[in-house]
């Protein structure tokens, strides 16, 4: 097996893009990813693209086929391309696919992009296709949505652990503060725990400003053998642990609702490969789909202690160049969250960080960083440790 | 939707019939073919639940998807039987913000869903507080 190195990043701003449709925002990824590594598109052996629900949002499946002709891959060239599903993880398990695909073997040159364009169908239509990535029979019949099942994991959370409402409100404070910094993100724009406190509730406890928004966008990578990445560019970034794992599809059948089993998995099993722990991660793109989400996720990573994430919140050390700064890019919250596009999106994030790119938000000397992409309640996690140095 | 996605679920949505591990014994609800503990080990067989449990957390939900239309405000809960078996229903009569967790809960047949003005009518097992001695 091959270790593998990142040699381009591309994403494209995130929000509600009228003007562009599905493979628009798609192209112009792509088109970055492959242009940030230095590449013609002659060189590419395949792709994978995370992808939640083209077929509902935007009336479009046969993905993977679209994006490679519309790539100009497909009608010279003829490269193969693979659409990955998991729901707001297909993203993740995309760029593990295209890992996996390298460091076999299999294929050199990589590409992997995730896409979503939400924005084409009515707001409940949205509300109502996101909730098929819980169990459709079982949870959603019975009137649970997406926010209600996260509401439910906040309300446990604060029966164990004493998590209060403000310090989840912090996780949105945090991030839109970091989103102010990121040219991509959506929402720009500071906010305040008495504004995520005072907005509409969705499910108590959680508010409208608890949640990610509906997001256009897309994400791409070039992924490449580490051994060749020095001679496409001067700063690699390697992918030194990859971690995934299942659990049970609802939340009413995991054996807690505090922790989300399948990030717990998923972290060790990339720790384990990369050699390293949690107190040697400088930055970390999290999935925050809920601010109780976030609380959770520095938990099970191993950040901190479990049932001690509201606190740590509260005392800062999640805060760009804090003890760990979590999500940079302003996070699912502020950055946006197209589902197909956000793990690919986390991976170009922390790689720009890793290479000294990041402009204003950069996390000062950062050598390792982690993304932390999760499908629906917790049914699927992926997690990428990616490491400036090359592995041994 | 078709008519046959939903009255194939009728059986273990009206009565909370469920599934049990012949070998190891754990009751489903939702009804599971296989279970996880014992996998093809096991036999598992036709468990019908007697309707109480206890809430183990729950959420009212105020934005609602369109087969919820103008439902809200209304109670969603995770409940746990006696058995161990958790599922998710709604709560009724009773008062959001008289609902806590480890509130004993019982069984009551009720509408839960409407297909559009003309589609099938969703019915199902919703959950009221045990009523005191």
């Amino acid at each position: 097996m091959r270790d593998v190195a990142v040699i381009g990043a591309g994403v494209t701003k995130f929000g509600e893009r009228w003007d562009d449709s599905f493979r628009d925002v798609f192209v112009e990824a792509g088109l970055k990813a492959v242009q940030d590594a230095g590449l013609t598109g002659d060189r590419i052996d395949e792709i994978f693209v995370g992808n939640m629900s083209g077929g509902r949002f935007v009336n479009q499946e046969h993905i993977a086929s679209l994006i490679a002709d519309h790539s100009g891959l497909a009608l010279e060239g003829h490269v193969p391309a693979t659409r990955v599903e998991a729901a707001c993880a297909s993203g993740g398990l995309a760029v593990r696919q295209g890992a996996q695909a390298v460091s076999s073997g299999l294929s050199d040159i990589v590409v992997v992009g995730g896409v979503e364009k939400m924005s084409d169908v009515q707001s409940d239509q949205s509300t109502e296709i996101l909730a098929a990535a819980s169990d459709t029979e079982w949870e959603s019949f019975y009137g649970a949505t997406f926010p209600g099942l996260y509401a439910m994991m906040a309300r446990r959370h604060s029966h164990e652990y004493g998590t209060t409402r403000e310090q989840m409100a912090l996780c949105s404070v945090k991030n839109h503060s970091n989103a102010t910094m990121n040219p991509t993100a959506q929402f720009r724009r500071e906010i305040s725990v008495e504004d995520v406190l005072n907005s509409p509730t969705l499910a108590d406890p959680l508010n409208l400003l608890d949640a990610s928004p509906i997001t256009d966008g897309a994400a791409a990578l070039v992924l490449a053998p580490a051994e060749d990445a020095r001679r496409c560019t001067d700063t690699p970034v390697y992918i030194a642990g990859i971690g995934q794992a299942s659990d049970a599809i609802a939340l009413h059948d995991r054996r807690t609702l505090t922790t989300v089993e399948a990030t717990e998995v998923a972290v060790e099993r990339a720790y384990s490969s990369a050699g390293i722990g949690p107190g040697e991660v400088d930055v970390a793109e999290v999935h925050d789909c809920f601010s109780i989400a976030e609380i959770i996720a520095v938990e099970d990573l191993g950040f901190f202690e479990k049932g001690s994430g509201g606190a740590a919140v509260e005392e800062g050390l999640t805060e760009l160049n804090s003890r760990v700064s979590v999500n940079p890019s302003g996070g699912l919250k502020a950055c946006g969250h197209p589902v197909g596009a956000t793990g690919v999106k986390q991976v170009a994030e922390v790689a720009l960080h890793l290479r000294g790119d990041a402009g204003e938000r950069q996390v000062d000397g950062a050598e390792v960083g982690l993304t932390h992409n999760v499908g629906g309640t917790g049914g699927t996690a992926v997690v990428h440790v990616l490491s400036r140095e090359a592995p041994r | 939707m078709t008519v046959p996605r939903f009255w194939r679920k009728i059986d273990n949505r009206y009565n909370l019939r469920g599934t049990r591990c012949g070998n190891c014994g754990t009751a489903f609800f939702p009804p599971r073919r296989i279970c996880p503990g014992c996998r093809r080990d096991g036999s598992v067989e036709t468990y019908d639940f007697e309707g109480r449990g206890e809430v183990i957390t729950f959420t009212v939900i105020r934005a609602e998807p369109p087969s919820m239309d103008g439902q809200t405000p209304y109670v969603v809960a995770i409940i746990e039987t006696p058995e161990g078996a958790r599922f998710t229903s709604q709560l009724v009569d009773v008062e959001p913000d008289d609902v806590e967790i480890g509130m004993p809960v019982e069984a009551t047949f009720r509408k839960i869903a409407e297909d559009g003005a003309d589609g099938v009518i969703h019915y199902g097992v919703k959950f009221e507080p045990t009523a005191r001695d």
